[in-house]
């Protein structure tokens, strides 16, 4: 039997600061390598919560459950040492670093992963050939690299290059935290090319959004709908579908009445 | 201010070498004016309490406890820095150690002792032309004990082939050493330089002071570029004030970097005296321990259409404290002034303190004047960032705190600087060891 590569049980989420407010309210969900998984819901739904808790934030509290990643239980490690087992967030808003450039940061991303291996570090000459493979397969201009991480990054430029550090990590399971956010038609389109280009049945991904719109370029095996917490729907693609035409009253959502709660 | 009972004296009573007349005079219109040290009450020193050095009972440039080899000073100097070079060790000049080779046509470059004897008129026209803008107790101090240090004279049109580097080394002596560098840089018409002022010690538990004055003469079009690399001893005490006197046209770069020292004073007085002049003013300061780094800038435009560039980052950890004072003046006459000040700081432990202060003193009314003060911590969400690409926690933080001053590093010619900076940062910053950097 295939293991799958992540497997989340009665996962139950309070904010550190505030143990009062409960997020996540006992999901369960399982995703075998290859799939694609996509979670919709409303703004304050807990998706964004969810993605965060998964890489590892601090400022939230597992109450109860557990997240298992290739069978091994990841709530007790670091967002640096789940980053180096193969998880990757894709950020909803990139952090600006100025003074550091794209390629300073991926030469010590990527070494760092290669130490957690056991692996020797890459030399420069060798890091440069996987860049550019990498660039070339994303359809990142490799002048990008030069550039300060993220500084003065356009929408597009941001989510594209998020895809290609997962690229040049070689991460097993991307989680896309609403990548589809401030993009128009045309970035959009790049970001699910270069996330296409790395589904090769073996790589997972979890699409985090709150519009179909992502789905038509990144289409899912499953689709779960999260509310309040809770996954109160999972089915196929064109569950997706179904919420685009319906939205997210027949959950009991009132979009209005949630809008600006944040995620 | 204290009067001149008490130790103080003490500092104004040791022997200087004799001098020709005018220095004769020139020490002791000095001497006459002191006006007392410095306390609290003094709006200047608000943050700074320098009762430390006071207590200090200073000997003058004794005999040290150890030579001073070759070999120590290619450890200290600035690496692959082809400088030419003039080694002080405990205030005392060493021309067995000096490498001040010749530079060029129509370049001066001396120890100022030498000068008063080769180069008297010109020493006797511009000392004390910039300094005097802005009185000072330590710069009056050193007044009255002027006697050796640099004299820079580049002559209209003419460029040194190689940066200048002053090296002033420190070691443990018997008792604590006070001495008084001051270097003299004139450069003329559409004349170029660079000049270092570099402070290091090769005793960390050596106590001594350095009280330097530098000034520095720009004529109209000259461009210079002045780096001060303060690298002392952590129980030393050092005050340094660049003294600017900028005409027409003129470009001068000043970078400070405050590394050492347990009490520092940085004081970056220049004067915009003629049209179109720029001038900028990038600084660093990074402090641990107990260590006080007090930087004081005041930036006079005193003619019209000129530029001035104020960028000052501190980076404090454990108790250290970091003190910011900007000032710029806008003379009335000084229209069309373009300002910017900005101070940045980045505070790494619970502990650490900086006070920041922009003054503005404006007087012209067609000006633009902009500043801003910050402090803050590095920022989570950014280390969270770092950490979700796989880089430790320490090593996100070194990272990120390294990108803090980086930006000050971008704004020196001299790569060689940069590099040891860079180095000497690293080697300060305990979460940053084993980070590499490529500058």
């Amino acid at each position: 039997m295939t293991t799958p590569l992540l497997q989340i049980r009665n996962l139950h989420v309070r904010l550190e600061d505030d143990p009062s407010v409960e997020i996540i309210k006992g999901i369960d969900l399982t995703i075998m390598p290859g799939e694609v998984h996509s979670i919709m819901g409303p703004n304050g739904s807990g998706k964004s919560t969810l993605a965060q808790v998964l890489a590892g934030k601090e400022d939230y509290e597992i109450t109860e459950g557990e997240i298992l990643f290739n069978g091994q239980d990841l709530t007790e490690l670091g967002p640096d040492e789940r980053a180096n087992s193969g998880i990757f967030l894709a950020f909803q808003y990139p952090v600006e670093i100025p003074g550091v450039s794209a390629m300073q940061f991926l030469k010590a991303a990527v070494n760092a992963k290669r130490a957690f291996e056991g692996q020797n570090e890459l030399d420069a000459g060798a890091l440069l050939k996987h860049f550019r493979a990498k660039a070339e397969q994303i359809n990142v201009p490799f002048e990008m690299l030069k550039r300060n991480v993220n500084e003065g990054f356009s929408g597009g430029e941001k989510k594209r290059f998020e895809i290609f550090q997962m690229a040049v990590l070689d991460s097993v399971l991307g989680i896309l935290d609403e990548s589809d956010s401030g993009l128009d038609i045309d970035a959009l389109r790049i970001v699910a090319d270069g996330v296409n280009s790395m589904r090769d049945g073996r790589r997972s991904f979890l699409v985090i959004t709150h519009y179909q719109r992502l789905l038509n370029y990144i289409v899912p095996d499953h689709v779960h709908v999260l509310v309040n917490g809770r996954i109160v729907k999972s089915g196929g693609k064109e569950l997706a579908l179904e919420l685009e035409e319906k939205g997210y009253r027949p959950f009991g959502v009132n979009e209005s009445a949630v809008a600006g709660a944040g995620a | 201010m204290t009067n001149l009972m008490d130790k103080p004296v003490s500092m104004l009573d040791v022997p200087v070498p004799a001098g020709p007349a005018w220095l004769e005079a020139y020490r002791s219109r000095a001497r006459s004016r002191f006006p007392g040290f410095p306390t609290l009450r003094d709006e200047a020193w608000r943050y700074t309490n320098i009762t430390p050095i006071l207590e200090t009972p200073f000997q003058p440039a004794i005999s040290a406890a150890r030579d001073v080899s070759a070999d120590d000073v290619q450890h200290v100097r600035v690496p692959e820095l082809d400088s030419s070079l003039l080694v002080f060790v405990n205030g005392r000049y060493r021309a067995d150690l000096s490498d001040a080779d010749e530079l060029g046509k129509g370049v001066v470059s001396l120890p100022l002792h030498e000068a008063v004897r080769s180069h008297a008129e010109l020493l006797e026209e511009h000392l004390g032309t910039a300094s005097g803008e802005h009185e000072d107790p330590f710069t009056t101090l050193n007044d009255a004990m002027v006697s050796d240090g640099l004299f820079v004279h580049v002559s209209d049109g003419a460029r040194p082939d190689r940066p200048i580097e002053v090296l002033s080394i420190a070691t443990r002596t018997a008792e604590p050493v006070a001495s008084h560098p001051r270097n003299l840089v004139v450069v003329g018409k559409e004349a170029r330089a660079t000049v270092l002022e570099h402070y290091v010690t090769l005793d960390d538990d050596a106590v001594y002071l350095n009280n330097a004055v530098t000034e520095l003469i720009a004529a109209p079009s000259a461009t210079v570029e002045h780096y001060l690399l303060e690298r002392e001893s952590e129980r030393a005490f050092n005050i340094s004030t660049l003294a600017i006197r900028q005409a027409a046209e003129s470009v001068v770069h000043s970078h400070t970097v405050l590394l050492g020292g347990r009490i520092v004073r940085n004081n970056v007085t220049p004067v915009l005296a003629g049209e179109r002049a720029h001038c900028l003013i990038n600084g660093l300061y990074v402090g641990h321990r107990e260590q006080h780094l007090d930087n004081a800038m005041r930036v006079r435009h005193a003619a019209p259409q000129c530029e001035s560039r104020q960028y000052y980052k501190g980076i404090m950890n454990d108790r250290s404290r970091g003190v910011f004072t900007g000032r710029i003046v806008v003379d009335k006459i000084a229209q069309k002034t373009d300002a910017i000040q900005s101070n940045r700081n980045m505070l790494l432990s619970d502990d650490a303190r900086v006070n920041a202060r922009p003054q503005l003193e404006i007087y012209a009314d067609d000006v633009r004047c902009t500043h801003g003060a910050t402090t803050g911590r590095v920022d989570d969400e950014a280390v969270f960032y770092f950490m979700s690409r796989g880089l430790s926690e320490p090593v996100a933080r070194a990272m990120l705190v390294y990108a803090f001053a980086a930006e000050g590093f971008d704004r020196m010619e001299l790569v060689p600087v940069r590099r040891l900076l860079a180095a000497e940062m690293i080697d300060k910053l305990p979460m940053a060891r084993g980070l590499s950097i490529e500058v």
